[in-house]
C-alpha cells in the first residue's frame, strides 16, 4: 500500500474517531456526577442537530447552533427535574432504565415533530465536495471543525472540573454524595447541572457532525452505541481518554476495511470492547482502584 | 417493539385522518405494511401518505367498484420480523381483502409465503426480482425489477466506454438483491467488477470504503442502497478525490438525498421512473398525464416533493381498483385472476402488462436514465445531447 493511501485511511479513521469521541464526552459528564450512564445521550445529539437545522432556516448558523445548544440544555434540565430529581435513593439500575425509556420517548417525539426525513446543516467551511489536500491525501474541512471543537470542549471541561468551584462541587458529589452534602453542596443541583452540561455538549456535537453524518429522528441510538463503546474503552469519566480511545477505535475500524469487507467494521469495534472488558474493565486509561469505588 | 408500531399507526391515522370512512354499502378492507419509520423510512413515509390521500379521494368518489375502502395501515419500522407479524395479523385477524406493501424487498420476501398461504393478494412496493420469480399466484409487485435497473446501468456504461467498475452495496435486502443482479449481468456486458464492498446500513461515514475503491483504479462505480448512506458515499468519494462517474440504483429516486449531498450529487447517473422528470417529458408521452396528476396532488397536499416510492403505492391501489372493477365483485380468486390479466395499465412506474408468468408487469423501458443537475433530476440523454 502506498503512503498516500495509508494516510487516507488514517484520515478516515480520524473522522470516525472524532465523531465517536465527541459523543462519548457527554456520557462521561453525567457519569462523573451521578455514576450512571445516560442512555438518552444519543438523543441529545439528535435533538441538537434537529433543532440546529430547524433554526438555521431563519437564523445565521452560529446563532442557530447556540439556540440548539440552549434549547437542548433546557430539555436536559427538564428531564432531570421531572424524572430523576424527586426519586429517593434511586438505584443505578432504576436510573438506567429511566434513561432508556426517555430515549425512546424522545425518539418518537422527534418522529412526530420532524418526520422521517434526513436533514443536515450546511458544511461550516466550503461544501460537501470541498477537501483540503496534502499530496494525494484529502480531508474534509468539517472533520477539522469536529476535531477542533472536540479539543476546545475537552480543554474547557478539564478546566471547569479542575479549577472552578462549581466543577469541584460536581466532582465532590461524584466521589461521595453524603460527604459533599455535609459540606453544604446541593447534590441535587449538581445532578441537574450535569444533565444540562451533557445535553449542551451532545447538542453541540449533533450540530457539528450533522454535515458529515446527517441527522434523522433515530440517528441518536447508533451514535450513542459507538460513543458508549468509546467511553468504556477510554475509561468511564475521563474525557481526555475518550478522545484518545475514539481516535484509536476509529483508526482501527478504518484500517479493518483495508483487509476486510466494510460490513465487518462493527465486529471489530465490539470485539475490542469485549476484550477490554475482560482484560481491563476500567478502560485503557481508567484507574482500577477508582473504578471499584463507583456504584456502576 | 410491536406496540411502538401500533402507536405509530394510531398516531399516523389520527394525523392523516383515517378511520373516517363512512360505512355506506359494502366496504373493501385493504391492509398496508410500510416502513414509515426505520432505515427505509424514505420509502415507507411517502407510500403511507400517498395511500392515505388516494383512499380518501377514492372514497369521496364512491370507492373502488362501488365499495368504500377501509385502510388498515401498519408501520413495520423496516423490520422483516414486524412485517411478518403484521402480515399474519392483517390476514388472520383483520381479514383484509388485499395487502399493499411492504416497502422493502427483505420484508416482502419474508411474507411472500404468508400471503400465498393465506390466499390474500399482495401488491409489493419493493423491487427485488425474487418477489415474483418464482411466481406465487397471489403475490404481485409494482416496482420495477432490479435486474432491469442493472442492465440499464450497464447499457449506459457501454456507451461511455466503461469496462472496469467498483460495486458498493448496503447489507439490506435491497442492497443484497441488487448486488446479485449487478454481478450476474456484468459479464454479459463485458464489464469487470474489480472492487466489491458491502457496508452496514447505519453507516455515517464511508471515507475508508471509497479509499479502497480509489486504490482499485476503476473507471466508475455503482452504489446500491436506499439509506442515507447513498448520499454519504458520493460526498465521501468526491472528498477523497475519487472523480470517476458514479452510478446509483433506482433507490436514489428521492430528491431529498440529492439535496442532502448538495454539489456531490451533481452528475450522479441512475435509472428511475419518469415520475421524477414528469414536467420535462414530451407532450405526447403516455405516462405524462398520470404522472402529473399524482405529482401535483401529492405535492399540493403534503408540501414535499413526490418520490417514485409514493408512486408505487399509487400504482398498487390503481391496479387493485382496475382488477376489482374487471372482476365485478369482491371475490378474492376472481380479482386475483383479473389482476393477472390486466394489460396496458398506465401507472407512475411504467405501463403494466401482467400475465400468469409475469407478476411484475413492467419492462426495461420503465426506467429512464437520469442525472442530477443544479439540484434537480433531469433525463440523462437530454443532458448528453445538449453537450
Amino acid at each position: 500500500m502506498s503512503l498516500d493511501l495509508l494516510f487516507q485511511y488514517l484520515v478516515a479513521g480520524i473522522t470516525y474517531g472524532t465523531i465517536y469521541a465527541i459523543v462519548a464526552i457527554g456520557f462521561n459528564i453525567i457519569y462523573n456526577t451521578t455514576g450512571i450512564i445516560n442512555f438518552a445521550q444519543g438523543e441529545f445529539v439528535m435533538l441538537g442537530g434537529m433543532i440546529g437545522v430547524t433554526l438555521h432556516a431563519f437564523l445565521p448558523m452560529p446563532v442557530a447552533i447556540a439556540g440548539a445548544v440552549v434549547a437542548t440544555m433546557l430539555v436536559g434540565a427538564l428531564i432531570e427535574m421531572l424524572f430523576i430529581r424527586w426519586l429517593r435513593r434511586p438505584s443505578v439500575l432504576r436510573l438506567i432504565i429511566i434513561t432508556i425509556g426517555l430515549s425512546i420517548a424522545i425518539r418518537e417525539l422527534a418522529l412526530l415533530l420532524w418526520g422521517e426525513g434526513v436533514r443536515a446543516l450546511p458544511y461550516f467551511t466550503g461544501t460537501a465536495v470541498t477537501s483540503l489536500s496534502v499530496g494525494d491525501v484529502h480531508i474534509s474541512p468539517q472533520v477539522l471543525w469536529v476535531l477542533g471543537i472536540s479539543a476546545v470542549m475537552v480543554a474547557a471541561l478539564n478546566f471547569f472540573f479542575a479549577r472552578t468551584l462549581l466543577g469541584r462541587q460536581m466532582r465532590a458529589c461524584a466521589c461521595n454524595r453524603e460527604a459533599a452534602q455535609l459540606c453544604g453542596i446541593s447534590a441535587k443541583n449538581m445532578v441537574t447541572l450535569s444533565f444540562v452540561l451533557s445535553a449542551g455538549i451532545g447538542a453541540l456535537a449533533g450540530c457539528v457532525i450533522s454535515p458529515i453524518t446527517y441527522v434523522q429522528y433515530d440517528s441518536g441510538s447508533s451514535l450513542a452505541l459507538k460513543g458508549f463503546t468509546v467511553a468504556i474503552l477510554g475509561g468511564l469519566g475521563n474525557s481526555m481518554a475518550a478522545v484518545v480511545a475514539g481516535l484509536l477505535l476509529g483508526t482501527l475500524e478504518s484500517f479493518s476495511i483495508w483487509v476486510m469487507p466494510a460490513a465487518y467494521k462493527d465486529v471489530i469495534a465490539i470485539s475490542i470492547l469485549l476484550l477490554i472488558l475482560f482484560v481491563r474493565p476500567s478502560g485503557l486509561f481508567g484507574n482500577a482502584e477508582a473504578a471499584r469505588l463507583k456504584d456502576y | 417493539m410491536k406496540t411502538s408500531g401500533i402507536i405509530a399507526t394510531l398516531v399516523l391515522s389520527s394525523l392523516l385522518g383515517t378511520g373516517t370512512t363512512q360505512a355506506k354499502g359494502p366496504t373493501i378492507k385493504i391492509g398496508a405494511i410500510f416502513s414509515v419509520t426505520g432505515p427505509a423510512a424514505n420509502l415507507g413515509g411517502p407510500e403511507a401518505r400517498t395511500l392515505e390521500m388516494l383512499v380518501q379521494d377514492a372514497n369521496k368518489k364512491g370507492g373502488i367498484g362501488g365499495n368504500q375502502i377501509e385502510l388498515v395501515l401498519k408501520d413495520s419500522g423496516s423490520s422483516p420480523e414486524k412485517a411478518i407479524s403484521f402480515a399474519k395479523q392483517l390476514i388472520e385477524e383483520d381479514k383484509v381483502f388485499a395487502i399493499i406493501g411492504p416497502s422493502t424487498s427483505g420484508e416482502t420476501l419474508k411474507i411472500k409465503g404468508i400471503a400465498e398461504e393465506g390466499k390474500t393478494i399482495l401488491l409489493s412496493c419493493a423491487a427485488a426480482e425474487a418477489i415474483v420469480n418464482p411466481v406465487a399466484s397471489y403475490v404481485f409487485k409494482v416496482a420495477p425489477n432490479d435486474s432491469h435497473a442493472a442492465r440499464r446501468i450497464f447499457e449506459q456504461m457501454k456507451k461511455m466506454g466503461i469496462s472496469k467498475i467498483g460495486l458498493l452495496s448496503s447489507n439490506t435486502g435491497f442492497g443484497k438483491a441488487g448486488k446479485e443482479q449487478v454481478e450476474k449481468a456484468a459479464p454479459g456486458f463485458g464489464i469487470a467488477i474489480v472492487a466489491n464492498e458491502v457496508y452496514e446500513k447505519e453507516a455515517t461515514d464511508l471515507t475508508a470504503v471509497v479509499t479502497k475503491l480509489k486504490a482499485a483504479n476503476l473507471q466508475a462505480f455503482i452504489n446500491w442502497s436506499i439509506e442515507p448512506a447513498q448520499a454519504i458515499v458520493i460526498k465521501n468519494a468526491r472528498q477523497v478525490g475519487l472523480s470517476v462517474p458514479i452510478f446509483q440504483s433506482h433507490g436514489f429516486g428521492n430528491i431529498q438525498y440529492a439535496k442532502a449531498a448538495g454539489p456531490a450529487a451533481e452528475g450522479v447517473i441512475f435509472p428511475a421512473s419518469r415520475l421524477l422528470v414528469a414536467d420535462s417529458l414530451p407532450a405526447g408521452d403516455k405516462q405524462k398525464p398520470v404522472l402529473l396528476k399524482y405529482k401535483q396532488s401529492y405535492e399540493a397536499r403534503y408540501h414535499e416533493d413526490a418520490s417514485t416510492f409514493g408512486g408505487h403505492a399509487h400504482d398498487a391501489l390503481l391496479l387493485l381498483g382496475k382488477a376489482v372493477e374487471k372482476a365485478g365483485g369482491l371475490d378474492k380468486e376472481k380479482v386475483r385472476a383479473a389482476l393477472e390479466g390486466l394489460q396496458g395499465v398506465v401507472g407512475t412506474a411504467g405501463i403494466f402488462n401482467f400475465s400468469a408468468h409475469d407478476h411484475g408487469g413492467l419492462g426495461m423501458d420503465a426506467f429512464e436514465m437520469q442525472t442530477v443537475k443544479n439540484g434537480k433530476f433531469v433525463v440523462y440523454s437530454d443532458m448528453a445531447a445538449k453537450k
